[in-house]
């Protein structure tokens, strides 16, 4: 075994290793949650990441976004998200793509994946993302930040999660985000996905929900 | 009484819990109203543990409880 992974031993077994080493996984996102995403899965160890993303840094995202540096504003983030995976993990194949998630290119982004990751924000983009998971029939590992809370779910085909916790109508208020948040929520995903990628038995279509003002953890569903 | 949770952002200004005499709400919206939340800012609405609509009817002894809306990414 790569020697890079030899801590990973005990938590996880070496079948399990070499497994989540055959896996490929999108990230529908590089800004807050998606940094954090793509770094614990190349750290951990997964086969392939694909990430999308069409927006560059600006300012506001420095208070957050792990790839951000204000040496980097104005640059693509699906660009800066290649030069972290090479730079951290040059095993993991990483493809980079510099477009937003649409109802035209959402199925084709996420094609022959063995799971999808949520890192969007916004819930009209999340809606197209949770259709085209249960079309093409990849579980979703949503997450969604806001302020001091946070919340992860795995979604599997013919699950209506994402409707039932995004109703008809519902409006994000905020857009409050403080740098802890995104990290949090995204260890709650890749948790998730990990599990799933082993193989081991994941709860689903449950939503978990953090409030780390008042450090309180809720179960949904 | 009716027993209201708020989660999260809901939080502010109202607290955590708070009691409802029964009699003064006959639907969850009705709650909503009172505590001056516009429907489209609650995400997750349960009454007693079960998905639930604003248009639903509450009763004495119903817990209910209320999440806004967590999109960001």
């Amino acid at each position: 075994m790569d020697e890079r992974y030899i801590r990973n031993l005990g938590a996880l077994t070496e079948k399990e290793c070499a497994l989540l080493r055959t896996k490929t996984v999108f990230v529908a996102g590089c800004g807050g949650l998606g940094g954090y995403l793509i770094e614990m899965l190349l750290r951990l160890g997964v086969g392939t990441i694909r990430a999308a993303d069409g927006d560059s840094f600006e300012a506001s995202n420095l208070n957050r976004q792990l790839l951000s540096s204000p040496s980097a504003l104005g640059r693509a983030k699906a660009e800066a998200a290649a030069e972290r995976a090479a730079l951290v993990n040059p095993d993991v194949r990483f493809v980079a793509i510099g477009e937003f998630v649409t109802a035209e290119n959402a199925a084709q982004l996420i094609r022959g994946c063995d799971a999808v990751l949520d890192a969007l924000d916004n819930i009209g983009a999340r809606r197209l993302l949770a259709r085209a998971c249960a079309e093409e029939g990849i579980a979703l590992i949503h997450g969604a930040i806001c302020g001091w809370s946070a919340q992860a779910a795995v979604v599997m085909p013919g699950e209506d999660l994402i409707d039932r916790i995004y109703p008809e109508g519902a409006r994000l208020s905020s857009k409050t985000s403080l740098s802890f948040t995104p990290p949090f929520c995204a260890a709650l995903q890749v948790a998730l996905c990990t599990r799933l990628l082993a193989g081991r038995p994941v709860e689903s279509g449950r939503l978990f929900m953090a409030d780390l003002l008042d450090m309180e953890m809720e179960s949904l569903f | 009484m009716i027993e209201v949770r708020f989660f999260a952002t809901l939080r502010e200004g109202r607290g955590k819990i708070t009691q409802v005499p029964a009699e003064e709400a006959s639907t969850a919206g009705d709650l909503l109203r009172r505590f001056a939340i516009p429907a489209e800012e609650v995400a997750i609405l349960l009454i007693n543990g079960f998905h639930s609509k604003p248009e639903d009817a509450v009763k004495d002894g119903d817990v209910i409880s209320l999440f806004p809306p967590v999109g960001g990414g």
